[in-house]
């Protein structure tokens, strides 16, 4: 079953064509991994596909529901309900704990669960970091607890913005690992990353080169 | 969690909310000291005022009338055998009207010609400082001293007891060469009576071409015993406006509302209408230069304090729009963050309204308690006295913290309400 469809979707800023008529599918469960250079349009594909922002041309549809001119505020909340977002610098709330953060995506869902939140700290491996600050926590760690917030309110797709980009090779293999746990257990994954050995722990990968795709493998 | 975010928020920023909360303090102390100054000032510019002299006379009913027809002094008509008076014993029911506390001072009048040698004067009997007690039990202290308190007076000044001493109005003194401790004679129809100069006063006015003798002396000569020509008062007075102005033409034309408003309001047709009441063979005039003068320069001095307030208020607002503005940028991933968590542009509004005003009250509570010392330093600086501190005030601060608090909130929920995760998430 499809869970991710675009339809030449186009993206464009001025006169700057970041997306140029791009087609994907993606099927329940998948992993997925989107590379290319700088500049090739992987962040601006990022955006569409999280409900961040919305294509000038072209069909998005999530759950077989055409998405692509709901208002920002609908995509929100098919955001919130829908997708787990992790990124690169991690974007952790400086000022609350690991249980916090996570129980903040909680509390922006619909209820908090602390037991559940340290449940998802427990499944990263951060079950006794549960109420360090982001600032007493490794790189590695704050990226498994921005994991554990993605997955606190069991999203269909993870979106991964470079997961791996700010991480020591020790690390990168540990959130990687996650990631594969995941995906075993039937989460739909789809990795935005420009590094190769990220991605070859993709079922498909799709190179993007100036807005347009250039090659699935 | 919401409340972790606050504090979290708080504890984060504390500089910036330190900065806010010292421009709100700042702002609210002036707001406060404004306020109460504006809310007393009119006592304080009455009691000023007061300086200046009677904003109301108290004539016999007829004897005001004539004076109103044909523009002439009121004591005139009353000497040329109008023979129109007040009873003496009335006058403390002055002080049990409804607005007896606005009732600063008053003193009665009772004047008569005599002759020193071949030339004629005017004496003049009065209180100069009557104690009395009020049938409510209350003692009151009055008399033409406190009520011209600018008399410039060279000798002892007047005593309702001693009867024979009084005191002689500059230019006359210097007309008979009459120093204090002179003694002289005076003739009417009635007798001679020998009075010693116990002072001579310079007021400025008419009165220095007068004699002022206790006003029982003048009863005796002119045998008029018990009774005064008219009465100058001293009140403390709401400035007129279109309610009072109709009130003072007909009283009857007020629904009952208007009456029960303007009737409970120090206007000084209220007052000349309560003593009209309490004495009905009385006329009570307002001197309307003065309760003119007064009413104007309060409503001037009120519309200044409020100008200032405003402009104070206006300045806050923009300075904590500043530092709101740049503490939300400051902010922008984690605000990014919680809108890619699903969080709404009104529950993101209401976090950052919800920490500004935590912030803006405790700025506000300081700066409240500032304001009551810089009105108390206006109060003594300009005043005097100490400045009353109104109840009213509080809410008004409230509401000025709230108003202030979201106008400087505005551009930052602005650029809140337009921020995109995507623009601020991805590196």
């Amino acid at each position: 079953m499809d869970i991710l469809e675009l339809n030449n979707i186009s993206k464009i800023y001025g006169s700057v064509k970041a997306l140029q008529n791009v087609n994907l599918t993606v099927t329940q469960g998948e992993w997925v991994a989107i590379m290319g250079p700088s500049g090739s349009g992987k962040t601006t594909m990022m955006n569409i596909i999280g409900c961040m922002d919305r294509p000038s041309s072209g069909e998005i549809y999530l759950n077989s529901k055409n998405i692509t001119r709901l208002s920002l505020a609908d995509l929100t909340t098919i955001r919130r309900d829908t997708i787990g977002l992790v990124f690169q610098q991690f974007h952790l709330i400086s000022y609350l704990t690991a249980l916090e953060n996570v129980m903040m995506a909680q509390y922006y869902h619909s209820i908090i669960d602390e037991a559940e939140a340290i449940q998802a700290l427990a499944r990263v491996g951060l079950s006794d970091r549960a109420q360090h600050l982001p600032r007493q926590l490794s790189g590695g760690e704050q990226q498994r607890v921005c994991i554990a917030r993605a997955l606190i309110n069991y999203p269909q797709l993870i979106l991964a913005d470079e997961p791996t980009g700010n991480l020591d090779e020790v690390n990168e293999a540990v959130v990687l690992d996650l990631f594969k746990q995941l995906h075993d257990e039937g989460s739909t994954i789809i990795v935005v990353t420009h590094d190769p050995e990220v991605a070859e722990y993709a079922q498909k990968t799709i190179v993007l080169e100036h807005g347009r795709i250039s090659k699935i493998m | 969690m919401f409340r972790k975010m606050v504090k979290g928020a708080l504890v984060r920023q504390k500089s910036k909310f330190i900065m806010i909360a010292f421009t709100v303090a700042l702002g609210i102390s002036l707001a406060t000291a404004m306020l109460n100054v504006m809310f007393d000032v009119g006592d304080k510019v009455n009691q000023e005022l007061k300086a200046y002299g009677a904003n109301m006379n108290i004539v016999p009913r007829g004897s005001s009338l004539l004076s109103d027809l044909y523009e002439v002094d009121e004591n005139y008509d009353i000497q040329a055998g109008a023979e129109k008076f007040l009873k003496e014993e009335d006058l403390p029911k002055i002080k049990m009207i409804f607005w007896a506390n606005n009732i600063v001072d008053f003193t009665p009048y009772l004047q008569i010609q005599v002759k020193i040698g071949q030339e004629k004067a005017d004496l003049v009997g009065t209180w100069f400082e009557k104690n009395f007690k009020l049938p409510t039990g209350d003692e009151f202290s009055t008399g033409i001293l406190p009520l011209k308190p600018w008399w410039d007076i060279d000798g002892q000044p007047g005593d309702d007891e001693i009867l024979n001493k009084v005191m002689v109005g500059k230019e006359l003194a210097e007309h008979f060469n009459l120093k204090p401790g002179d003694s002289f004679t005076v003739v009417t129809d009635r007798g001679e009576r020998s009075l010693t100069v116990g002072s001579v006063f310079q007021s400025g006015g008419r009165e220095d071409e007068q004699i002022y003798a206790p006003l029982q002396l003048v009863q005796n000569i002119s045998g008029k015993e018990g009774l005064v020509q008219r009465v100058e008062v001293s009140a403390l007075t709401t400035p007129e406006n279109e309610l009072a102005r109709r009130a003072a033409q007909d009283p009857n034309s007020l629904s009952s509302l208007e009456r029960d408003a303007w009737y409970c309001t120090a206007y000084i047709s209220a007052i000349a209408y309560q003593i009209e009441e309490v004495i009905p063979e009385a006329r009570v005039k307002a001197v309307w230069q003065v309760a003119d003068s007064e009413g104007s320069i309060l409503q001037k001095t009120q519309l200044l304090m409020l100008l200032l307030t405003f402009l104070i208020l206006l300045c806050s607002a923009l300075a904590i729009s500043n530092l709101i503005t740049a503490s939300v940028m400051e902010r922008s991933a984690e605000i990014g963050l919680m809108k890619a968590m699903g969080a709404g542009n009104i529950s993101i509004t209401l976090l950052i309204l919800y920490e500004i005003l935590i912030i803006a009250f405790s700025g506000g509570a300081i700066g409240y308690c500032a304001g009551i010392g810089f009105a108390q330093l206006i109060g003594h600086t300009v005043f005097a006295s100490a400045v009353a501190v109104k109840g009213i005030v509080i809410p008004l601060i409230i509401i000025l913290i709230m108003i202030i608090t979201f106008l400087g909130s505005l551009p930052a929920i602005r650029i809140l309400l337009s921020l995109r995760p995507s623009e601020v998430l991805h590196g």
